[in-house]
C-alpha cells in the first residue's frame, strides 16, 4: 500500500480474489511497549472496548505522525478488531490523518463567521508562508468554535485570535522556535465578551 | 436583567478549580439534592420547563421521565461537540466553569438513575478536555463523582471522551456511533436513545448548555427559574453573536428580549456605515431572517413563528458588504463536507447545491438555475435519517426565496463579464 492519497482504494480496482485483512497476530506484530499500554488503559476505561477506537488511534497518530497502516495494524492488533474496522473510522474524523502531514498543525477556520472577518485572506498567506516548511500542517477547516476571536486558527490545539496577516511570520516563528504561540492571542486568556458577566 | 445564572463569576480567577466553585457555592445544589427522592429532582426539572440549549429545544425534564425505570444499566451522554457554525457558549462554559457541568451532570444523573456517564468533546476543544479531565480528577477526589456520592446511595462514574473532526458526531445517534468506536452516522430513529442508545441501553442525552444549568434549576427551585423568560422559553439563554457585530462574543441573556438589542445593545451591530443584511438567529442550519425581523423576540416560538428558529443560540450577522452568494456557497460547502454520505438526498443534494452555486459564479447559471436548486432543497428536507441535509437545506432555500433579486442579478452580471477560467492565458 503507498503513503500517499488514493492508498485507501477508493480509486483501485480491488481484488477480490484476495481474503480480507484477519486480525493482526500479536505474535508477528510488534507493537511498541508504551503505545500497547496506552491502548490498553484505554480499553479498560469503557463497557465495550471498541469504544477505544479514537482514544487509540489519536495515541498511535501522536506516535507515528499519521494513521499509517502499519500504525492502523498496531491499533488493530491491540484491540483485538480488523484493520479495515478501523480505516472506515480513520476516514471519517478530519482530525486523524491518512497520509503523511508536517508535525505541527495549523488549522485555520473558513467557516462563514470567520470568512466574514477575512479568513480566507489569512489561509491563503498562511499557506504561502509555510510553503516548503515540511514540519507544518496548514490546513482550512471547518467552524472551529471560536467565532467571538474570527479569524482564528488553532495551533497544535492552542486557538489563537483574532489573527491578520501581519501576525503570519512570528506565529509560525514562534512554533519553529518551540516558544508559546502569540501569547497574548490565545483564546483561553480572554475574557467574556458580557459586560454584564462577573456581577 | 442584571443577574446572570451561567455567566454570574465566569471570569474568577481559578473558577476552573474546585476550591474556588466551592468558595462560590458550588456543589451545593448536589448536596441538597442527593437529600431529595430522584423524583422530587425531576419535577424541579420539569416545573423549571428548561429547554434543550443543544439545538431542538426539547424540554430536559421530559427527556428525563422518558428514561425506563428499573435497575437497568443507564447512561447519561453530555454532548459537547459544539459543532454547529457559530457557536461556542458551550467551550466558554468547559474552559472556565468546568465543575458546573461535572455538578449538572451528576445531578441529572440522579433524577434519571443513570450510573455511568460521558462528555463527549470535539477533539478540536484540545484545550477545554485538559481542563475538563483537571477538575474531574478533583470532583473524583473530593468524592462527587464515584461510588456512593457524598456518601448517598448514587455512584456514577464519568469520562471524558474526545471526538476526532466531524460535524455529525453533534447529532445524538451519531454522537453515540462515535463513542461505541465507529464511524459517526446517525442511526434510524425511533428507537429513540432513551430507550436504546449507548450499547443498545437507555441513555440521556442533553448539552453542555443544558447541564450546567441544572445546579441553578436546584438551587432556586424549578418554578422561580421558570419566572424568568418567556412562558414556552423558560430561563436565561447563552447567546453567542459572531461576524459583522463589533463586539462578538457570548452574552447570557434572558429569553425574549427584542433580537435588536442583543445583535446591536450588547454586540454592538455592524461596523460603522455598515446595515444589517441577514442573520442566521440559531446557528448555520436555521434559515436566515433579514433587518426586518430585528424586533423578533429572542426565544423559541417567536423565532419559529418568524420562520426560522433558535437552534443552538448562535447569531451570525452578516452586512451589507458581502453578496448573498458567498454567504450560500460557505455554508452549502460546510454541510457537503459534512455529510456523512449515508443517505442520498443529503449526500447528493449537498454536493449538487455547491455545485450549482459555483455555476452562478462562473457565469454559467440561468435564472431557472435557482427553480431548480429550491426544489432540490424540498427534496432534502425531512427525507433523511438525520437533519444535517435539511441544516443546508433551510438556510439556503430560505436565501433563495428572501434574496432571489439579488441572485437573479448576480446570475445575470456574472453571464456578461463570466470570470477568467483559472490557468487561462491573459
Amino acid at each position: 500500500m503507498s503513503a500517499t492519497t488514493g492508498s485507501r482504494g477508493w480509486d483501485m480496482p480491488a481484488d477480490l480474489d484476495k481474503d480480507p485483512a484477519p486480525i493482526p497476530d500479536p505474535a508477528t506484530t510488534p507493537v511498541p511497549e508504551a503505545l500497547r499500554r496506552e491502548i490498553e488503559a484505554h480499553m479498560a476505561l469503557y463497557p465495550d472496548t471498541r469504544s477505544a477506537a479514537l482514544p487509540a488511534l489519536q495515541a498511535a497518530q501522536r506516535l507515528h505522525g499519521w494513521c499509517s497502516p502499519e500504525a492502523i495494524e498496531q491499533v488493530a492488533c491491540v484491540m483485538g478488531v480488523t484493520p479495515a474496522s478501523l480505516d472506515a473510522v480513520v476516514t471519517f474524523y478530519d482530525m486523524l490523518e491518512t497520509e503523511p502531514v508536517g508535525e505541527h498543525s495549523v488549522y485555520v477556520c473558513t467557516n462563514i463567521s470567520c470568512s466574514l472577518r477575512g479568513a480566507d485572506e489569512l489561509y491563503a498567506t498562511l499557506r504561502a508562508a509555510a510553503d516548503g516548511d515540511e514540519t507544518f500542517n496548514v490546513r482550512a477547516f471547518e467552524c472551529l468554535g471560536a467565532c467571538d476571536i474570527a479569524p482564528m486558527a488553532s495551533v497544535d490545539g492552542v486557538y489563537v485570535g483574532p489573527l491578520t496577516v501581519a501576525d503570519v511570520p512570528m506565529l509560525l516563528d514562534d512554533v519553529r522556535a518551540g516558544r508559546d504561540v502569540l501569547p497574548d492571542k490565545q483564546l483561553v486568556k480572554r475574557r467574556c465578551a458580557d459586560a454584564e458577566a462577573n456581577g | 436583567m442584571s443577574d446572570k445564572l451561567l455567566f454570574k463569576d465566569i471570569d474568577e480567577p481559578g473558577l476552573n478549580t474546585l476550591a474556588v466553585y466551592e468558595r462560590r457555592g458550588g456543589y451545593e445544589s448536589l448536596r441538597r439534592t442527593l437529600q431529595m427522592t430522584p423524583e422530587e429532582v425531576l419535577n424541579e426539572l420539569e416545573a423549571s420547563n428548561l429547554r434543550g440549549r443543544g439545538g431542538a429545544g426539547f424540554q430536559m425534564g421530559k427527556k428525563v421521565s422518558f428514561l425506563p425505570h428499573g435497575s437497568i444499566e443507564k447512561y447519561l451522554v453530555c454532548n459537547a461537540d459544539e459543532s454547529e457554525p457559530g457557536t461556542f457558549k458551550d467551550r466558554e462554559l468547559m474552559q472556565k466553569t468546568p465543575h458546573m457541568l461535572i455538578e449538572g451532570i451528576v445531578i441529572a444523573s440522579y433524577a434519571a438513575g443513570a450510573s455511568r456517564s460521558f462528555i463527549y468533546i470535539r477533539g478540536e476543544y484540545a484545550q477545554q478536555a485538559d481542563i475538563l479531565d483537571a477538575a474531574l480528577a478533583e470532583a473524583r477526589a473530593a468524592g462527587y463523582i464515584g461510588e456512593r456520592i457524598l456518601g448517598s446511595g448514587h455512584s456514577l462514574s464519568l469520562l471524558v471522551h474526545r471526538g476526532a473532526g466531524a460535524y455529525i458526531c453533534g447529532e445524538e445517534t451519531g454522537l453515540l456511533d462515535s463513542l461505541e468506536g465507529k464511524r459517526g452516522n446517525p442511526r434510524l430513529k425511533p428507537p429513540f436513545p432513551a430507550n436504546q442508545g449507548l450499547y443498545q441501553g437507555p441513555t440521556l442525552i442533553n448539552n453542555v448548555e443544558t447541564l450546567s444549568t441544572v445546579p441553578t434549576i436546584v438551587r432556586m427551585g424549578g418554578a422561580e427559574y421558570a419566572r424568568l423568560g418567556t412562558e414556552q422559553s423558560t430561563g436565561t439563554k447563552l447567546v453567542s453573536v459572531s461576524g459583522h457585530v463589533r463586539r462578538p462574543g457570548n452574552y447570557e441573556i434572558e429569553l425574549g428580549i427584542p433580537s435588536r438589542e442583543i445583535i446591536y445593545g450588547l454586540a454592538g451591530g455592524p461596523p460603522a456605515g455598515r446595515e444589517v443584511k441577514c442573520w442566521f438567529p440559531g446557528g448555520s442550519s436555521a434559515p436566515v431572517l433579514t433587518a426586518e425581523d430585528l424586533d423578533v423576540p429572542y426565544d423559541f416560538e417567536s423565532l419559529a413563528k418568524a420562520g426560522s428558529m433558535l437552534g443552538s443560540g448562535a447569531i451570525i450577522v452578516v452586512d451589507d458588504s458581502t453578496p448573498i452568494l458567498d454567504v450560500a456557497l460557505k455554508t452549502a460547502k460546510f454541510y457537503r463536507h459534512e455529510s456523512c454520505g449515508k443517505c442520498t438526498p443529503c449526500r447528493e443534494g449537498t454536493n449538487w447545491t455547491v455545485h450549482m452555486l459555483e455555476r452562478i459564479d462562473r457565469g454559467e447559471a440561468t435564472p431557472m438555475d435557482l427553480e431548480i436548486m429550491a426544489s432540490v432543497q424540498d427534496h432534502i428536507i425531512g427525507h433523511c435519517l438525520c437533519v444535517l441535509g435539511d441544516a443546508m437545506a433551510m438556510p439556503i432555500g430560505s436565501m433563495i426565496a428572501k434574496f432571489r433579486p439579488e441572485l437573479e442579478a448576480h446570475i445575470e452580471a456574472r453571464r456578461l463579464s463570466p470570470p477568467e477560467p483559472a490557468g487561462a492565458i491573459a
